[in-house]
């Protein structure tokens, strides 16, 4: 069973205020990426004095990103709110960096259920504020009792399961994808090992990563420009 | 059924129990099968609305699969993180 173990490992014990917690593969796997993204950023904001009209190499990926995400957000959400692009931008590119994590054999954050939820409970949060925002807190009661009063459990429940669907979805391939790999690296004898999984990975971590990590904001962009009303 | 660990009972019964709850990946494999099928005739219509459809069928797909989602999550509860292996200790202690 030693190379069966799939369960989230821990590392180092914290204590705080008497209650222990650990510190997590994923933990330890977020803040790789938190600093691979922040290292980026920086770079960019570095070179972007030297940016010029006519962008070549380094300039035309950047540009690339920012133009399709800001392309993307006004498809999905309409122009009144490409204001998102920024915050979906941030989100996209830390779901990608997190699945792509398993390719070099570490744990992906995504395969984490916290890192997750969090994000699908930043969704949920939009939409609630955004609904009451945008409709006042009258327009927003009573949409519970659309179309009829005593539906009023069922759109509670279908409003609560947004944030555990939206975040199981993206939990559940990436650790399905992990679960997988590590069956096929267990079965695979010695020098099997070289190159069969390459192909699996491709479709488990690449295809499956950049998907879900699409799916993740295009849904959630989804539900919030849902939310804001016109 | 003498000679058998309760708890050995309860693995094996929850390992057969994940297999059975991944007969849920049935659904999502048929439904996103459906809409691949009727993306595909509606691009071979309308070649031009190509990116539409497109992210209409990623957008349905991803729908589609959350049961199959959920019964992955039971798999795996029951398979990693099983809550009647304790529950069962727990009886015994009483």
């Amino acid at each position: 069973m030693e190379g069966l173990d799939f369960s989230n490992k821990y590392v180092l014990p914290v204590h705080i205020g008497g209650e222990e917690f650990y510190i997590t593969q994923s933990i330890i796997s977020t803040w790789i990426v938190m600093l691979v993204l922040i290292i980026l950023a920086l770079v960019v904001r570095f070179y972007i004095s030297r940016f010029k009209a006519i962008p070549k190499g380094f300039q035309n990926v950047i540009e690339l990103i920012v133009e399709v995400v800001n392309s993307f957000t006004i498809s999905t959400m309409g122009e009144r709110n490409k204001r998102f692009a920024s915050f979906y931008g941030s989100v996209f590119l830390f779901i990608l960096f997190s699945n792509l994590w398993g390719l070099l054999g570490m744990r992906p954050p995504t395969s984490d259920l916290s890192t997750t939820f969090a994000m699908a409970l930043m969704t949920f949060l939009m939409v609630q504020y955004y609904g009451i925002k945008t409709g006042g807190i009258k327009n927003y009661l009573k949409g519970f009792l659309d179309p009829l009063p005593f539906l009023l459990p069922l759109n509670v429940i279908g409003e609560l399961a947004n944030p555990v669907s939206l975040s199981f979805r993206l939990f559940g391939n990436i650790v399905g994808g992990v679960i997988i790999m590590g069956l096929i690296y267990a079965a695979l004898p010695g020098l099997l090992q070289i190159g069969i999984p390459a192909v699996l990975h491709v479709y488990f971590d690449v295809f499956s990563g950049v998907l879900q990590a699409f799916i993740f904001v295009m849904l959630s962009m989804i539900f919030v420009s849902g939310a804001i009303q016109e | 059924m003498e000679g058998i660990d309760g708890r050995a009972l309860i693995l094996a019964c929850s390992a057969i129990g994940a297999g059975l709850a991944m007969i849920a990946g049935i659904g999502p494999g048929i439904g996103q099968g459906y809409a691949a099928g009727k993306a595909t005739e509606a691009v071979a219509r309308q070649p031009e609305a190509q990116s539409d459809i497109t992210r209409t069928l990623l957008l349905g797909d991803a729908v589609a699969e959350t049961t199959g989602i959920y019964g992955l999550v039971v798999a795996m509860i029951l398979l990693f993180a099983n809550p009647l292996i304790t529950r069962y200790l727990s009886l015994l202690g009483q």
